[in-house]
């Protein structure tokens, strides 16, 4: 039962706007530690904002958020943004070779990554060491969101925030990525919250999931919800009536 | 030179003129306000320089040089507008650079304490420190626009605004600063720099106007790297709050 996990986010009452236009209303609720919880709804629901927030690339405007019961604010941001581990859609690479991208959280330290760990990474995300040396120019939008993958697992985060990581992967690279993220999820006790436009994958990878729309958070609990939402607007989303 | 001969000159004026007029360009009103405006502002400043040197007093360089910085102030915070309290990081460094090269001339004696040297050397300086603020400006903008992305994925893996700033930094530091090297590289034989050829037409000694030409040269170097450095230091914290957040981050989905 979900009930046994303790929250390892949790969310009070948290407004976000930008530019006077509110993007998060009211939002409450809590990601339960070393769970899977997926992220729906459709575009401009607001789940990338509530991501930044919780890396704290940004923060509320008013209400709180708890890391282990300790109000965000209470954390080192650099400290905070290693633990809480982000890969975005964009998969934004800098210029250079796939390992210097790998080697960037270990960079930012003023380390680096041993070259042996770096192709492990890459085997783990089904690209193989061959890529090492590529120039991240010539990799295609896949690719990128596994080096990406990879590089956001490279400082070892207690919480993993993945954005549509697989949007741009076929079949079969997905099922890799999905097990990969289930294997960290067993292995480590790493908290996944994922942000995924596919239904199937949200029922069948999550523990939990949330719907979110128009900045609301509108049904949470066990991800078989989806299969019966009681809210009349997740009945027409996952009907795909909305996007 | 005579006022007749100085008549003549506004032929040089009308060509453009007429060609503008001809060919539709609409660069008619532009020029005639640059060429008045250069007109009145350099007798001016000839009138003033010549009331300066006369009188000899140390006041009248200091305001001179205060004239200068606000004027090269005000020319260069269009450009950094987004920037959070960009007017006092640019008289900051224009003070800086003015200070750091007068002393080093004056201390070691390179030229005389005297206002016909400080004046003409602070203008270059000045001057050209503004346009290495604008150069900067204009590029460090631009770049941590197009970067913002990667700007926020090193922060997001725990780099600090500097780190994440680097690549931005760095970029507009080298691209303003490559016109002053390159143009040094190519120096005396492609053209002759304005000051060295005006001193030559008025009669000074070649040899002579080229080592004083060197020494400005170099000033310029120092003036152009010591600027965009000092700018960009100044202005990349000012792009991060206390939370190590930018503050101009997109939060679009």
């Amino acid at each position: 039962m979900t009930t046994t996990y303790e929250p390892i986010i949790q969310f009070n009452n948290v407004h976000f706007s930008d530019k006077g236009m509110p993007i998060l209303k009211n939002i409450t609720g809590s990601f339960q530690e070393g769970k899977i919880t997926t992220l729906v709804g459709p575009s401009g629901a607001g789940k990338t904002t509530l991501f930044r927030l919780c890396n704290r690339l940004i923060s509320p405007d008013s209400g709180e958020i708890l890391i282990k019961d300790k109000p965000i604010e209470q954390y080192d941001p650099i400290d905070l943004r290693r633990k809480i581990g982000l890969a975005l859609q964009s998969a934004t690479m800098i210029s250079g070779t796939v390992y210097k991208n790998l080697s960037l959280p270990m960079t930012l330290k003023g380390e680096e990554l041993p070259e042996e760990d770096a192709k492990e990474l890459l085997e783990d995300v089904a690209l193989g060491g061959a890529f090492l040396n590529r120039n991240v120019k010539d990799l295609s939008g896949g690719q990128k969101q596994k080096v990406s993958i990879a590089r956001t697992l490279v400082n070892h985060p207690k919480v993993l925030l993945l954005d549509e990581i697989t949007s741009s992967l076929d079949r079969v690279s997905q099922q890799d990525i999905e097990e990969l993220i289930q294997k960290i999820n067993q292995k480590y006790g790493t908290t996944i919250i994922w942000i995924t436009h596919n239904l199937e994958q949200a029922l069948s990878i999550g523990d939990n999931t949330w719907v979110m729309m128009a900045g609301e958070v509108i049904e949470t609990g066990r991800s078989d919800l989806l299969n019966n939402p009681r809210d009349e607007r997740v009945q027409r989303f996952v009907r795909g009536d909305m996007e | 030179m005579s006022y007749l001969a100085l008549f003549l000159s506004l032929i040089f004026v009308f060509i453009p003129l007429i060609l503008s007029k001809t060919l539709h360009l609409g660069l008619e009103k532009d020029t005639i306000i640059a060429t008045v405006r250069s007109i009145i502002q350099l007798l001016a400043v000839g009138y003033v320089l010549q009331f300066v040197f006369a009188s000899e007093q140390f006041v009248f360089i200091i305001l001179m040089i205060i004239l200068m910085i606000g004027a090269a102030t005000q020319n260069a915070r269009k450009k950094g507008v987004t920037i959070k309290g960009i007017t006092w990081k640019l008289i900051a460094t224009f003070v800086f650079i003015e200070v750091l090269t007068q002393a080093i001339l004056l201390g070691f004696g390179i030229t005389p304490p005297t206002a016909q040297y400080i004046i003409p050397i602070s203008g270059m300086v000045v001057g050209n420190s503004m346009v290495l603020a604008i150069l900067f400006l204009n590029r460090f903008t631009a770049e941590v626009e197009a970067r913002q992305d990667e700007t926020e994925l090193i922060l997001s893996l725990g780099g600090t605004p500097k780190q994440a700033i680097h690549t931005s930094l760095v970029t507009s530091i080298k691209a303003s600063t490559i016109p002053t090297i390159e143009s040094q590289k190519t120096i005396g034989l492609v053209q002759l720099p304005g000051m060295m050829s005006g001193q030559i037409i008025a009669g000074a000694d070649p040899v002579q106007a080229v080592q004083f030409q060197l020494l400005i040269l170099f000033l310029l170097l120092t003036t152009a790297i010591v600027t965009s450095i000092m700018l960009g230091f100044l202005s990349y914290p000012t792009l991060f709050n206390d939370k190590m957040q930018m503050l101009k981050i997109r939060e679009e989905e």
